[in-house]
């Protein structure tokens, strides 16, 4: 065979999950961290209200866009049906027993079903890893090193909300601050990662192009300026500006780099010529 | 056992898409969507180009990451291989779309017709309300196997019981059958030829065979 009959031919762009897709990884990656953090900075008590409010609602936002784009909604409650492989269900699943172990905790006041939600929200952001690597016909996100890269994104979005939260409702924690800065650095050292299994994969041109922009977004904008803000917030720790400004530049880029790897950079791969042929029955073969 | 397959003969296909044809007019498909199509493809750079025609849709794969992907159970696959889609089930999630490597699947939101808002007589008599908002794909017209299978007609060989693609195919180049008889029309093309699968390297064991001659 001539090498050149080997590549790809025929991407596109798909079209099945759009922006209201992106939402829910947005949304529900930020609100199950946010969750998850809220618990732990709370340990021995229950967390805030405030904080578990906004998680859930993250949540279900995030949910509610992903009903919105469903062909069939009023069909919803068949996305339980099978457990047994698909992380969509596993994720409904989670996000049920987050809602449960959320409003639980809330009526009784229990801490042990505050944290048994936090437990939840963080399976809940695995599952959303696990659901973009289940999808085979997108390179972009069927990169195994995708997984890891949504939980660090999340978990950094949420620790950085919290934050937001704290600055507006009580004192800001500079642990918290801590580990803003701490996994900031293991989302670039994901990203990083996850781009040079992408670079060496048959991932199309295309998607590498539409995710050039996440370089800059989550290495300068979502790495270097949490790190400067938050650095000068340890040192400063009265100027509470300085970490606000490093949660909102851990945040957005955040946001963005899921916006784009939904939207923007999940082509196809396109059709192709197998690279190897074979003679003989597929079976004897096979045997 | 039974494992239906088809191969396509990429030395004999011509590119008329009378399959394409065939199975829009069976399968009563909207404007868009095409179970069967046949892509034209151009290789290499000038002037050492190379033409073919290449027939594809749903390679009803021995491991479907369709099915694998599916939250509602709504894709099955039958024990012939066959990989179905359970309209009444289906949530339209679309997951299965972004599953599938071959670009096989498609959701139609609304309805559409041929010519304009109003569809013609053919299409009001065929429209189907059930596929509306659902994934759908190529069945390997399954009820065509179901009926001729039940007049004790054998698939692959009596046209009422084999795919409208390959019935209709002019240049012979889309053959149906059982890849588990040794004595089947696929498995005599299948020993006697060389061939491939498309996106092999996924682990999906496609039900799709490519015959091709290297020159």
């Amino acid at each position: 065979m001539n090498p050149a009959k080997f590549g790809r031919f025929g991407t596109s762009h798909q079209i099945s999950w759009d922006w209201r897709a992106a939402a829910n990884f947005i949304g529900g990656g930020s609100g199950s961290a946010l969750l998850l953090f809220a618990t732990l900075t709370a340990y021995p008590a229950s967390p805030p209200l405030w904080a578990v409010l906004a998680g859930l609602a993250l949540i279900g936002a995030g949910l509610a866009c992903v009903w919105a784009e469903i062909g069939r909604p009023w069909r919803a409650f068949n996305v339980l049906f099978h457990p047994q492989t698909s992380w969509m269900t596993r994720e409904a699943y989670v996000a049920a027993l987050i809602f449960l172990l959320s409003v639980a905790a809330l009526a009784t006041g229990l801490a042990l079903l505050a944290y048994s939600a936090g437990a939840a929200a963080l399976l809940f952001l695995y599952c959303q890893g696990r659901i973009l690597k289940a999808a085979r016909g997108i390179p972009a996100w069927r990169e195994p090193a995708v997984v890891r890269l949504i939980v660090a994104t999340g978990l950094v979005e949420g620790c950085a909300l919290l934050l937001l939260l704290q600055s507006a409702f009580a004192a800001l924690q500079t642990e918290m601050l801590g580990a803003l800065l701490v996994l900031v650095l293991l989302r670039a050292a994901s990203w990083l990662h996850y781009r040079a299994r992408l670079l060496a994969s048959d991932a199309p041109q295309s998607t590498r192009r539409a995710l050039a922009p996440a370089q800059l977004g989550l290495l300068l904008a979502g790495a270097a300026l949490p790190l400067l803000a938050g650095g000068a917030a340890l040192v400063l720790p009265q100027t509470v500006a300085f970490g606000v400004l490093a949660a909102i530049a851990a945040v957005l880029p955040g946001w963005h780099f899921k916006f784009l790897l939904v939207t923007r950079a999940a082509q196809v791969q396109g059709y192709a010529l197998g690279n190897k042929l074979r003679r003989g029955h597929p079976l004897a073969q096979a045997r | 056992m039974t494992r239906y397959v088809m191969v396509a003969d990429l030395n004999r296909c011509v590119g008329c898409q009378t399959c394409t044809a065939a199975c829009k007019h069976t399968n009563a498909t909207p404007p868009g969507v095409q179970w069967r199509k046949v892509l034209d493809v151009e290789m290499g750079e000038y002037p050492n180009v190379e033409r073919l025609f290449m027939p594809v849709g749903c390679q009803h794969c021995s491991d479907p990451p369709c099915m694998e992907v599916c939250p509602s159970t709504a894709t099955g696959q039958r024990k012939d291989g066959i990989v179905t889609i359970d309209y009444d089930i289906c949530i339209g999630c679309s997951y299965c779309a972004v599953a599938c490597p071959y670009q096989a699947r498609y959701k139609v939101e609304t309805p559409r017709f041929a010519y304009g808002d109003q569809p013609t007589e053919t299409e009001a008599i065929r429209f189907d309300e059930g596929r509306i908002g659902v994934a759908q794909k190529c069945t390997f017209c399954s009820d065509r196997v179901d009926a001729g299978l039940a007049r004790g007609l054998k698939p692959g060989v009596d046209p009422d019981a084999t795919p409208a693609c390959a019935n209709a195919c002019i240049a012979n180049a889309l053959t149906f059958g059982d890849l588990e008889d040794p004595d089947s029309n696929v498995s005599k093309l299948l020993t006697d030829n060389t061939w491939f699968r498309m996106h092999e390297e996924l682990g999906t064991e496609p039900g799709f065979f490519y015959l091709w001659n290297e020159k």
